[in-house]
């Protein structure tokens, strides 16, 4: 097994963590940055197949190469061996990343809702289609309709249209007053406003609805024909591919691994971004949505405050705090309407990974019954799909993270008990 | 024209652009990564390795995410997982 060390370890590669690497190692500390994908820039940044990566994407490892930052690229940190030593499978076998300080840049998943016909191929998350896409999906000609909630729809729907796709609609869950609210709130952040409005100019031509959802995907096999609710309408579409989720939510099965305090979904931290555990420090969407502005200031923070210069430079605290009220804003105007919940019915699989069905989970009171009793969550994903979506439909908090992370080989496991237990565990799954 | 490398899929020879990932690979010739445990047909849903249902047996290694893995000359991906 490979052994690493090095003053801050930072996990994830998108806005937050790219910043707070710069941050650490213009301190002067000895940075190691891992990120499960090739790349860095995370998903918002995220560099397409047959093109260069976005400019502050590519800005920021610029100085972060500058400055010695050490990326571990397709590196998935998998779990924690003490208290700052990190385990990760990489291309290469096994790591443990010893850190003097870390700093958790996990970021966001999009939150699916399942409703029937969900699990048909062609059914994506919104970001998940823009991924693939990157990575070489072919979008150009094809049909699509994008649903859910969020600006991130509307991200997607643009990026889709520049690729050659009919985007068919956009359609929205949240109230059109709520997001004109949100809109006009964007007067408080005039680089918000610039963006939203080049947005809205791209996407000129397609229908934009409100108060609307997917409430049925059909076909043999593969995604054919989509109908939506629009107020008390209903329209179908025959479609190729559909473009869905409902918000985002930060992933912080790292954090809670290491023993921080997770409230309301999001890792808890204080001014300087740290969490409630010493020398582990959360930046960006791990600790609460508030997008890629506000990412890259907490970036900028933790990783100072991760290389030991701990009050945050006062300018960075004052956007900080003005992204946070931009972030709860965001948080009310999309905020998921009740009616949602009776989008899944009693046959609709909800726990892909094992195929369990609404009807099966009703009579349980929270995950852990409904898991031992339905193995809902115990697939590979660990209830990363399925988990959001019982929170909202059941009201049920979120599962906890179990070791592993993430599906490891063999070659990855080492030989303590605690391993061998959460490997056994997962390989009887296979 | 991107360079082109041999992909085999459950025997089956495809073509495809070097660089792109095995999911989207898959995607474009409306092949599924996998079968769920009910039988159904699954493809990728969340693109970036969360959600698991991309996941086929690459090189003969069972589990993984295909949407992680980017083609390779003569790779072999089989769709049984």
């Amino acid at each position: 097994m490979t052994e690493l060390s090095a003053d801050v370890v930072v996990v994830g590669a998108g806005p937050a963590g790219l910043a707070a690497a710069v941050a650490a190692a213009e301190a002067g500390a000895h940075v190691i940055l891992t990120d499960e994908q090739p790349a860095p820039g995370g998903q918002i940044w995220r560099q397409p197949w047959d093109a260069q990566p976005p400019a502050p994407s590519r800005e920021l490892w610029r100085r972060a190469e500058h400055r010695g930052v050490r990326l571990l690229p397709e590196t998935a940190v998998f779990g924690v061996q003490e208290a700052r030593c990190l385990r990760a499978a990489s291309p290469g076998g096994a790591v443990t990343i010893r850190a003097g300080a870390i700093v958790l840049a996990t970021g966001a998943l999009e939150r699916m809702l399942p409703f029937p016909g969900w699990t048909l191929p062609g059914v994506f998350a919104a970001g998940g289609i823009q991924a693939l896409a990157k990575s070489g999906l072919e979008v150009a000609g094809k049909r699509i309709v994008v649903a859910g909630s969020g600006p991130l729809l509307l991200a997607v729907a643009a990026f889709l249209k520049r690729q050659g796709a009919v985007v068919l609609g956009i359609f929205e869950q949240a109230e059109a007053m709520a997001v004109a609210r949100f809109a006009g709130s964007l007067l408080l952040h005039p680089g918000k406003l610039r963006q939203a409005a080049a947005l809205l100019g791209e996407l000129t031509g397609i229908p934009g609805h409100h108060s609307a959802w997917p409430v049925r995907a059909e076909g043999t096999g593969w995604l054919e024909r989509l109908t939506v609710r629009v107020g008390d309408q209903e329209q179908s579409f025959e479609l190729d591919f559909l473009a869905c989720s409902f918000g985002l939510v930060p992933v912080t099965g790292l954090a809670e691994l290491l023993g921080c305090r997770v409230e309301s979904g999001a890792v808890v931290v204080d001014r300087q971004q740290r969490t409630t555990v010493p020398a582990v420090f959360a930046a960006g969407e791990a600790t609460g949505i508030g997008g890629v502005d506000s990412a890259v200031i907490e970036g900028a923070i933790a990783g100072a405050a991760a290389a030991g210069s701990m009050d945050p430079a006062p300018s960075l605290d004052r956007r900080r705090n003005r992204e946070q009220a931009f972030a709860r804003r965001l948080a009310l105007a999309f905020r998921l309407r009740p009616e949602l919940k009776a989008l899944c019915e009693a046959d609709t699989i909800v726990c892909r990974c094992e195929d369990v069905r609404f009807g099966a989970l009703i009579r349980y009171g929270d995950a852990r019954e409904a898991r031992l009793a339905t193995r809902c969550g115990m697939g590979p994903c660990q209830g990363r799909m399925c988990g959001p979506a019982l929170n909202f439909l059941r009201g049920w908090p979120l599962p906890r993270p179990a070791l592993p992370l993430i599906p490891v080989t063999a070659r990855a496991l080492v030989t303590d008990a605690t391993d061998r237990t959460a490997s056994a565990t997962f390989f009887r799954e296979s | 024209m991107p360079e082109m490398v041999r992909l085999v899929v459950d025997g089956l020879e495809l073509q495809v652009p070097a660089g792109i990932t095995v999911a989207a690979a898959l995607l474009n010739r409306r092949l599924v990564a996998r079968r769920s445990v009910g039988g159904e047909p699954r493809a990728p849903l969340c693109g970036m390795g969360s959600c698991f249902e991309c996941r086929a047996t690459v090189d003969g290694r069972p589990h993984t995410r295909t949407c992680m893995v980017r083609v390779r000359n003569g790779l072999d991906v089989r769709t049984d997982d």
